[in-house]
């Protein structure tokens, strides 16, 4: 087994864990998010080209002036077609020079068109519907602790839950700090780490609680024991983390340009998730085992 | 028995990636896509002043919410309701039948009125508490049954004890929709609307009646078709790199696992057809956030079968026992490990299903249900074709299930740590 103290160096985890959140908050204070256009609303353009044409070429177009995440939509009488001469585009809000210089680029690489319609858009997500996300997240993470705390303990349900909160900061921080877009699937990206998270901890916990019942006297070493679970069940969180990552990393590599946040943002959750199970999540229950000790002893010489 | 076996399990296997091959496209196509994903319908309305209203922000902004209740009340998943310019809102509802029918609804003003025989407004919508269709048991007409405010109700006490023997007028947007004659006075604060063609008629009465009539007129100026809100060329490239992230995991099981591999790989596919069925069935709309839960629910059918083979592993290498009772062990330190971390993502998933909202709730069912059928596969399905394969004598060495592959400790270390 590699001899590497894990459990032991756990101040460490949290200081790194603790910088690379403070930094991130620092980032989200300081130059906030990049909200796509579903939260800032943007400008509707409605094109009729001369001749049909395919998204991809308006996207390469759009490119130029790092447009190509924008909604670009072909319309007519069948929803399935791959050329049309009618296209829609929602877009970020527009400087008027840059405006003009992005649509007659479009005439240039695309094709002569006629402008149809040209205006402003408001955001399609409310508040209503992150406040309702946020309120759903806080009580399911109340009835995980409850429901851990029935099958193992609630030190395991707390810290469970807070490993799950670090990886969400650590991917909110990123965010600020890259000012990738943050768009309506980001939302989705960050639930499934939340379900990631959650499952790669409790898997841990559970060779933990195993082990406790199995191999572990009173008084004996807590970061042996933790680190023998770590390293127990080490090769299973590799390789679940490695399939994961296959079809994120291939959704990152090949697929859209409009799905290329979303598997960002899901890349940099499982990567946090994996780590935090690890380093983070174990070794803070050990602190509250600790405490939860130290607090027993005190009561105990009181009496 | 040994041939039994090994028949049993080549009927099991070439059914199950029959199945696959066969069903998966025709599956994945006829589930039922968001707008992200298929595309659409693009309407947009137009307010209009009018003697009674004006149209200015307020109004406008109002109209948006009215829309967003109507059309969750028809049941359409995660439609775009934006506004456009001073007086334009733009619906976009996902890849619907029969987007008439819903746009005559969505478009209506719905202003509910209740008047005497002279022409006297004395109800109006505001005085409704709520609106329900039902079919009425005697006479089998369809109808809309209202339910007055406690002022709604005195106000139409007051009307029916007024005009016992004549005949009073409910009108929608200028129109009778019934006349009916006043036998006796009305004091419960109940009503109903008679008179509709059918019972989707009613309901979608009931829809507009509910969410209230719009502070000013609309016009719906242009609807069309249009493609998903993701682009085409997106989409495509996205199936591709979702095609090669599933060819990429069924390759790792095989070359880590061998032949529990490839029995997991089959009871993967039998999973993927599952839960396509499954969703097909309860007529979900899939979008992009869905798909996020299917992808997270594959990695979790894969994360149990490689829990199982990880204890199969263990069980053979630390505790030396036998292929046979090394798999069984296995299957049996997995269940609570799978049981406990599954459990605590479902729990997650409900709370997000019963709470959230649109694209929250596309997520979490095909989380939740996916993950409650990764967990019934890997510990039924998986079990079952292994277990068939270890008892045909197909392959007897241990390396051909993965029972020797790499561990991180060693039995020593077992002993050290006691």
């Amino acid at each position: 087994m590699p001899k590497f103290d894990i459990s032991g160096h756990r101040k460490w985890w949290f200081l790194l864990s603790s910088i690379i959140i403070i930094a991130g908050i620092v980032c989200m204070v300081v130059r906030g998010f990049n909200f796509g256009i579903d939260f800032t609303g943007g400008t509707i353009i409605d094109l009729k080209f001369d001749q049909p044409v395919t998204i991809a070429d308006v996207r390469t177009s759009l490119g130029k002036y790092g447009l190509d995440g924008s909604t670009i939509q072909l319309s007519g009488a069948q929803s399935d077609v791959t050329a049309s001469e009618d296209v829609m585009i929602r877009t970020t809000d527009l400087e008027e020079d840059q405006r003009k210089e992005v649509m007659a680029t479009l005439k240039d690489d695309v094709g002569n068109y006629t402008v149809l319609r040209e205006e402003k858009v408001g955001a399609t997500i409310g508040g209503e519907l992150i406040t309702n996300a946020v309120e759903a997240l806080l009580i399911s993470w109340a009835l995980i602790i409850v429901y851990v705390a029935y099958r193992f303990e609630w030190k395991f349900g707390v810290a469970a839950v807070l490993a799950l909160v670090h990886d969400i900061l650590v991917v909110l921080g990123v965010f600020a700090l890259t000012q990738r877009q943050i768009d309506s699937s980001f939302i989705a990206a960050l639930l499934t780490i939340v379900g990631y998270s959650i499952n790669d901890t409790i898997v841990i916990f559970d060779r933990i609680r195993e082990n406790l019942k199995l191999h572990f006297r009173r008084g004996g070493d807590v970061d042996v024991l933790v680190n023998t679970s770590i390293y127990q069940t080490l090769t299973r969180s590799l390789y679940t983390v490695f399939t994961v990552m296959f079809t994120t990393l291939a959704l990152y590599f090949f697929g859209g340009e409009t799905t290329k946040d979303f598997a960002f943002a899901l890349l940099v959750g499982f990567g946090s998730g994996c780590y935090s199970s690890i380093f983070i999540a174990s070794p803070l229950w050990v602190t509250f085992r600790g405490w939860a000790e130290k607090k027993h002893a005190a009561k105990v010489a009181a009496k | 028995m040994r041939k039994d076996s090994l028949l049993k399990l080549i009927v099991c296997v070439v059914a199950i990636v029959g199945i696959f091959l066969a069903f998966v496209q025709p599956l994945a196509n006829s589930i039922r896509q968001g707008l992200d994903l298929q595309g659409g319908t693009h309407v947009v309305l137009e307010a209009e002043d009018t003697d009674i209203a004006q149209v200015n922000d307020d109004a406008m902004n109002r109209v948006v919410t009215i829309m967003e209740k109507r059309v969750n009340a028809l049941g359409l998943t995660e439609p775009i309701i934006q506004r456009e310019g001073e007086r334009r809102v733009i619906i976009e509802l996902p890849g619907v039948k029969d987007p008439d029918a819903a746009i005559k609804t969505i478009g209506k003003t719905a202003m509910l009125e209740f008047k005497d025989e002279e022409g006297n407004t004395v109800l109006t919508g505001t005085d409704l508490k709520d609106a329900q269709a039902a079919t009425n048991q005697q006479n089998g007409q369809n109808v809309v049954n209202l339910e007055f405010t406690d002022e709604g109700a005195k106000k139409f006490a007051d009307l029916t004890t007024k005009n016992v023997g004549r005949t009073i007028a409910i009108l929608l947007d200028g129109e009778v929709l019934t006349a009916p004659n006043v036998r006796e006075p009305i004091l419960g604060g109940k009503a109903e609307i008679s008179g509709q063609k059918s019972l989707d008629e009613a309901q979608n009465l009931a829809v507009v009646l509910r969410s209230g009539a719009l502070p000013v007129k609309v016009n719906i100026i242009e609807t069309r078709t249009v493609g998903p809100s993701l682009g085409q060329d997106s989409k495509d490239k996205s199936e591709f790199a979702f095609a090669v992230g599933i060819g990429a995991v069924l390759l790792f099981m095989l070359l880590f696992y061998r032949m529990s591999g490839f029995i997991a790989d089959v009871a993967l596919m039998a999973y993927t057809v599952m839960l396509l069925a499954l969703l097909w069935a309860l007529d979900a709309t899939l979008t992009l956030p869905g798909v996020a839960g299917i992808i997270l629910s594959i990695g979790m059918a894969v994360d149990a079968n490689v829990l199982i083979f990880e204890h199969f592993k263990e069980e053979y290498q630390i505790q030396g026992k036998t292929l046979r009772l090394s798999m069984d062990a296995g299957f049996k330190r997995a269940f609570t490990t799978i049981f406990d971390s599954n459990i605590t993502t479902i729990i997650a998933a409900g709370v997000l299903f019963f709470l959230g909202t649109g694209t929250i709730r596309g997520f979490a069912i095909t989380l939740g249900l996916g993950t409650l059928l990764s967990m019934f596969t890997a510990i039924t399905l998986t079990q079952f074709m292994l277990k068939l394969m270890i008892a045909s004598k197909l392959f007897t060495s241990p390396g051909a299930y993965g029972a020797s592959g790499f561990m991180l400790w060693k039995k020593e270390d077992l002993k050290r740590n006691a």
